[in-house]
Parts: C-alpha cells; structure tokens; sequence
C-alpha cells in the first residue's frame, strides 16, 4: 500500500513539471512581460521607461530562461522561469501584480469557499442518492417517467438561471435571506443558506439522474436476482444490496472532487459575495491579475492530481477485488 | 453587384461540418449498417419532435451565418467602381431587418406602447411633464393604446397563426403525398394511417411539433412587426432580435468546438490504444496533464492573453464583427482544448478491446498495415462513440458558453449570444420595478435548445449503443 502511493506520487510529479511548462509558455512566451506591463499601464502610448519601472517592481525584469551576464548558479536562478515557475513547486506562490502575497491570501480564502462547498457536496449527496433510490424503487411507472422528464428539464436550465432565480424568490420577493455578502465566523450561516440551496438544487438534475443509471445498472445484475428469489422484500434489497453495491462508484466519483472543494465555485460566489477562492480568481481574471490566475491553475493542477490519487486509494478501500499490484 | 459576400472564419468552419455531414449522409444512406440506428432514431417520438425543433433553430443558425455586405448607393460620381458598405449582415439581419433599425430609447417591456422610465414631456402649450413617452416604434401605429392594444394584438395573433396555419397545411400536405407514394397508397388511406399513429416513422407527432413550431413563429413574426414583442433593453434594442441572433452563437460553440477537437482526439485516442507502449505513454501522459489544469482557468488564462494580444494589435483587425468572430473562433479551439481528453480516453479504451478482437488478429497476421487496418477496421467500429459523444457534449457546451461569458471570458461583449445577455441583464432583476423581459427571453430560448438537445442526445445515445439499451 505504502509502496503504491509513493509510486502514485512520484507518477505526479512529471504531470506537474507539464502543467508548469504549460503556463510558463501560455504566461511568459505567448505573451511576453512586455505586453502584459502594456495592458496594465494602459494600452498605448506609454514610454518604454515606464514599461521597464512596472517589470522591475513585478520582477518581470529577468530573462526567461538563462541569464548571460551572471555566473555560476544564479545564470540559471535570476530567471523568471526558476523566480515565477519553478517555485510554484514548494507552493511559493509570491505576490500578485498589485503587491498581495498570494500564499496569504489563499489560506484566508479556502474557508469561506469549503463553508460553501461542503455543505452543498454533503446535502446534494444526501438528497440525491434519496432521490435517485426513490424512483428506482418506482421504477417503470409513472413516477418514474415523470421523474426522469423532471430531472432532464432541470439540467437544461443553466446554473446562472437557479442563481438568479434564488436571489430573485428568496432574497428580494420574500425577503428571507440576505442576497449576498459574508460575515465572519459563525455570523456567516445565514449568507450560507441561500447559495446552498441554490448549489444542491442546481446539481440535483445530473447528480440524480446518474445515480438512477448506476442504480438500474445494478437492479439488472444476477446477484440482485438471487436475493430476490431468497425472498428477500424489495426494500431490503434496494438498500442492503444495490445501495451497498452502487456505492462504489459514488464514492470514487466523490472522492476526485473532494480536493477540488478548496478551490471553491466561480459562479456561485462571485454572485453571492463569498469571499472564497472562486471569487478571488474571478477578480483575478477581471482585473487581469496574471500572477493569481497563474498560481490558482497550477494550485488547480495539484489538488486534481491529488484527487484521482485519492481516487485509486479509495477504490481498494471499498472494492476488495482491485488489488494495487502491477 | 449589389452584395459582396463575406466569409468570416468561423463561417468556413460551418460550411466546412455542412460538407462532412452531407458526405456522412451520402455514405451512411448507402450501407445498411449504418442507417439501421438512424432508423432507430426517427422511429422514436421524442426524436422526431426534436428533430423538427432544432431544425428550426438550425435554420435560423444558418440564415445567420451567410455574411455579405451591401453595396452602397452610387453618389453620382459616375465611377464604375461598386463600394460595399462597411457593416457585415447576415441573411437573418436582412429578413430581420425591422427589428434591427426600430431602436427605442431604452427599457420597454414587452408589447409596450409607452417607455419604461419617465421622462420630461413637452405638452402642446409649452409646460413640461413627467411622464411615460409613447414608444418610437412599439404599437407606434394605435390612436389610444390603451383602449386599441389589447385587441389590436389579439387581432394580429389571430392573423398570424392563421398564416401558420396555411403555411402548415400546405407543407403537411406536400409531406402526405411524398409519403403516399413511397408508400403506394393513395394520400386519404395514408392520412388515416397518419392520423391513427400507426405509420413506423412517427409522423403524427412529427408534424404536430411542425404546427406547433409554425404556429408560434407566425405568430411572433405578425406580432414583431408592430410591438417588441419580449421589450427592448437598456440601449433600447430589441430583445426578440437579440435572442434570435445568439442561436448563431450557441450552436457554433456546440458544434465547432467538437469539430476542431475531434481530429486530435480520433487520432491520439486510437493510436494510443493501438499501439500501446511509449506511444500510449506519451499520450495519456498528455491528456493527464491537459485534464489537470482546471478548464475554466485555462480558458480563462488563453483569452486574458488572447485580450493582452488584441489590445497589443488593433490594428489587425479590419472591423469589430471580424474581431469578435476571430474571439469566438479561439474560444471555440480554446474549448476544444479542454474537451477533447474525454473522448481521447473512452477511444483509447475501446481501442485496446478492439485490437484483440479475432478479425484485427487475422488481418494483422496477414500482414495488414497499420493504418489500413485501423482505417478500415478500428475508425469504423468506434464511429458511433465519436457520434454519441458529439451530441452528448452540445448541450453541455451551450451552457459553458452562458457561464464564460458571464465571468467575460467567453464570446466578445459586442457579440450577440446568451451569456452576454444575461451578464448584461443580471443588475436588472435589482431595480424597482423588475426588468424581467431580457432574462426571460435567454432563458426560454436557451431553454428550449439544451431542452432538446438533451433528449436527441439520449434518443441517439439508446440507438447507437446497443449495450444500454434496456438498461433505461
């Protein structure tokens, strides 16, 4: 098992040096510093003086990738590659272009995001799998058919509508929860509400009607069958069986989006104010801050690697077929 | 002449799909086969009516995609010489033309005849008044709207959906009699069969959902022509517009971006599987890594140094629709980018089955090439997961773009598309009273596309997978 993970984790480390490659290309090569201390000082007409001023402060002023008037180690150290790229390895994210040190502002910003994110994960789940064994039990009437007609109709309706809409019925027609903003500590659980709800209500299209996929697939199996055939009544065998079995699937489906949750959701909080990672990417993308949106794509890259690891682990755990060897 | 075709980029990558799915058609008709789960899908109802929905939006999409520009009056100069205005229009801004020039001043809900804010009248002696003004255009022709509207637009509804109806009747017609004939009877017995619902192709449903489709653009074409039928927006122009002209932009990106993915995925996905090895090494290695990077800050980073490079040179671009199409274009490869791993590894999987199956092994120990013997007997057999994967992944698109351009990241702001509409609606919701018309409009017609888009997807999905069938 030990042996395994290492394995797994050092299977990682040369995805992460691509994803590295890939946005110092997409950062520094596509778009060289030039042009980004241009789009900052604003478009044209701007002396070339100031242009080198603003990438002296932002450290942009190094060559790319080896320096010829140094010696030694520093040839290669004094470079934006080894300064921006090579120290997103130790998770040194530095500072974004107006002068935040990013590592801070990431610790201070995964809460509000996991408050909203696991909340949302934790009920959706829950309310989900209910769902989903309801209509399996119903399965082939008319609870079923309309069911499944709802749940399409509910994932063809785009996620802005149900924020929008939420803020719309909950927020302003009847005035139950605040719209949006956030409050420290546990002051916060009432800006919660609404973009939880919204968040569960939002996934239960897709979410559900998976869930009734994996259950049919398994109510068709043999095994079900033979608990059928032993007498066993329907209900115990929806839950001490499919529910048992299906769960493997779930689980590792859950399992690769759970370091994900740090990430927060783009959308959803920067509609509501949460002061999250999504929002703060969101703020990045529009104030054109490239140092965060570079930090929070190779942060992204290492908590997805992270998630299928947790994924193959899972997978042993819970199914004692799957053995870790070869 | 008097139009000087123009073709964007992204309007040669449509041409570009319409020639691939008329030689697919051409190739598919000729073997059994193929046509077998095709036949499948016309033979359900829910597929027939969501043909005959998409079509028109397809339509309207493709009206949208002929670019031309007019060509000028002659000043009398006398020079032999044509000039062409400088605005590029679409085939479905010329037949749009009223709803294009009849521009409010702003906010007016739909089928209004007076403004939505107030503003200082001049009455006939001279004093100013605060009110409501009559709209330029909208219910323009009415002596006393308040009096005349409701009667008026019942009246040119009736109007309409009787043109409907006749366009209709004579099409439905045309279809009974082809259909009698392929079927040898005379047109009264095949109207029974019809009408009993027992033809093997659904018609009955079929051109129910076309009456119901006509019906309704009769009725909003009648009624666009005088009022605004879902109001105008902050700047005063018409939503229906609008609404109509973003189906353009919500079926490029489903489509295209499927399109420009699909030969990397194809080829990397069964030359993965096939050969196995280094190369299956390299290219999971490369998917992995693309996979990894979180797709929203991917595109978010390429268009933020897409913007960088534009603000850079703006002077390469001849007019703002050629800008926005080349944004569109690179958000559509941007897209591609992103979403071709998944098809990459369900290919690479089947791919690996494929090649233990007997008649690979035969044709391998007979020393079949390589690439003749995937040509002709890997593509082949992984056809149908290409398809069902280019359907299912539509709608999915049709929403990201929604999302994207939301965050600005997505299609250009000057750009008609949904996404836009509702990041430029989203504040509205927030005044008093309620501008609800703009996300209304966004929502019904997105709605109705991703609607039937799912199910067309599901439909195909049971017709082309034997192994699910049953299962659902």
């Amino acid at each position: 098992m030990t042996a395994y993970i290492i394995r797994r984790l050092i299977y990682a480390i040369p995805i992460l040096i691509g994803v590295n490659l890939i946005t110092f290309v997409l950062f520094f090569v596509v778009n060289a510093p030039d042009d980004m201390a241009r789009m900052h000082l604003g478009e044209k007409r701007v002396t070339e003086e100031a242009i080198q001023t603003w990438k002296r402060e932002h450290g942009y002023d190094r060559p790319l990738l080896y320096k010829t008037d140094a010696s030694g180690l520093a040839r290669f150290t004094d470079t934006i590659f080894f300064e921006k790229s090579i120290r997103l390895f130790v998770f040194d994210f530095g500072s974004s272009d107006n002068g935040r040190d990013i590592g801070y502002d990431i610790s201070q910003r995964m809460w509000p995001s996991l408050a909203v994110a696991i909340p949302v994960l934790l009920v959706g789940l829950a309310f989900n799998i209910s769902y989903a064994l309801f209509i399996v039990f119903f399965r082939a009437t008319y609870v079923d058919i309309g069911s499944v007609v709802l749940l399409v109709g509910m994932m063809s309706i785009s996620g802005l509508f149900y924020i929008i809409g939420g803020q719309f019925l909950l927020g302003k027609l009847f005035h139950l929860v605040p719209i949006s903003g956030y409050d420290t500590g546990l002051e916060a659980w009432k800006f919660l509400i609404l973009p939880v709800i919204v968040g569960v209500i939002g996934g239960i299209g897709a979410g559900t009607r998976w869930y009734r996929t994996l259950f049919l697939e398994e109510i068709s199996k043999d095994y079900v069958r033979t608990a059928r055939a032993k007498g066993l009544s329907e209900r115990r065998v929806l839950f001490r069986h499919v529910l048992q079995n299906a769960l493997i699937p779930i689980l590792t489906g859950v399992v690769v989006v759970l370091p994900l949750l740090f990430m927060g959701s783009l959308i959803t909080e920067s509609f509501f104010g949460i002061p999250g990672l999504g929002s703060y990417t969101i703020d990045a993308i529009n104030s054109q801050d490239f140092a965060i949106v570079r930090s929070m794509v190779f942060l992204g890259a290492v908590l997805y690697i992270v998630g299928l690891i947790l994924t193959d682990i899972s997978y042993t755990l819970v199914d004692p077929r799957v053995r870790l060897s070869s | 002449m008097p139009v000087m075709p123009v073709v964007l980029w992204t309007d040669g990558l449509v041409f570009l799909l319409l020639a691939l799915i008329g030689a697919f058609v051409l190739h598919a008709s000729r073997h059994e086969h193929m046509r077998a789960p095709w036949r499948r899908v016309v033979r359900s109802r829910v597929g027939v009516a969501t043909i005959v929905v998409l079509g028109f939006y397809v339509v309207v999409g493709l009206l949208d995609t002929v670019h031309f520009r007019l060509a000028l009056d002659r000043q009398g100069d006398g020079s032999a010489e044509t000039r062409y205005s400088p605005e590029v229009l679409s085939l479905l801004d010329l037949a749009l033309s009223g709803l294009r020039e009849r521009q409010e001043k702003t906010y007016s809900a739909p089928f209004a005849t007076h403004l939505f804010v107030k503003e200082a009248i001049e009455q006939p002696d001279g004093t100013l008044v605060r009110d409501f003004p009559r709209l330029e255009y909208g219910g323009a022709h009415l002596e006393d709207p308040a009096r005349q509207r409701g009667f008026d637009i019942a009246w040119r509804a009736a109007w309409g959906a009787l043109q409907g109806l006749v366009i209709w009747v004579v099409l439905a017609t045309g279809i009974l009699w082809l259909i009698a004939r392929s079927r040898g009877e005379t047109p009264a017995a095949t109207r029974a069969v019809i009408l009993a619902g027992r033809t093997p192709t659904p018609w009955r449903t079929a051109l129910a959902m076309l009456g119901i489709m006509l019906l309704l653009s009769a009725v909003a074409g009648e009624l666009a022509l005088k009022y605004h039928i879902l109001g105008t927006d902050k700047v005063g122009e018409d939503v229906f517009y609008q609404t109509l002209k973003s189906i353009r932009t919500g079926l490029l990106i489903g489509t295209l971006t499927t399109l420009v993915m699909l030969p990397a995925a194809v080829l990397l996905g069964i030359m993965a599987g096939y050969f196995r090895g280094w190369v299956d090494d390299v290219i999971q290695y490369l998917y992995t890594t693309l996979n990894s990077i979180p797709g929203v800050l991917l595109i978010a980073a390429a268009i933020l140094l897409l913007q960088v490079y534009m603000s850079n040179h703006a002077d390469d671009f001849a007019s703002l629709v050629e800008r926005a199409d080349l944004r569109l274009l690179f958000l559509v490869l941007i897209l591609g980018v992103t979403s071709w791993t998944g098809l990459c590894r369900l290919l690479r999987g089947e791919a690996l089955k494929l090649r233990e199956v007997d008649y690979v092994q035969a044709s391998t120990a007979l020393g079949v090439g390589h690439f003749t013997l995937i040509g002709r007997h890997i593509l082949p057999n992984v056809m149908h997961i290409v398809l069902i994967t280019l359907v299912l992944d539509f709608s999915g698109l049709v929403l990201a773009e929604a999302v994207l351009s939301y965050i600005n990241i997505g299609v250009d702001p000057t750009m008609n598309s949904w996404g836009n509409m509702i990041n430029s609606a989203r504040l509205e919701l927030a005044r008093d009273p309620v501008v609800w018309w703009s996300l209304t409009a966004a929502f019904i017609f997105m709605f109705a596309l991703v609607l039937a888009a799912n199910l067309f997807a599901d439909v195909v999905r049971d017709a082309f997978d034997p192994r699910l069938k049953g299962a659902r």
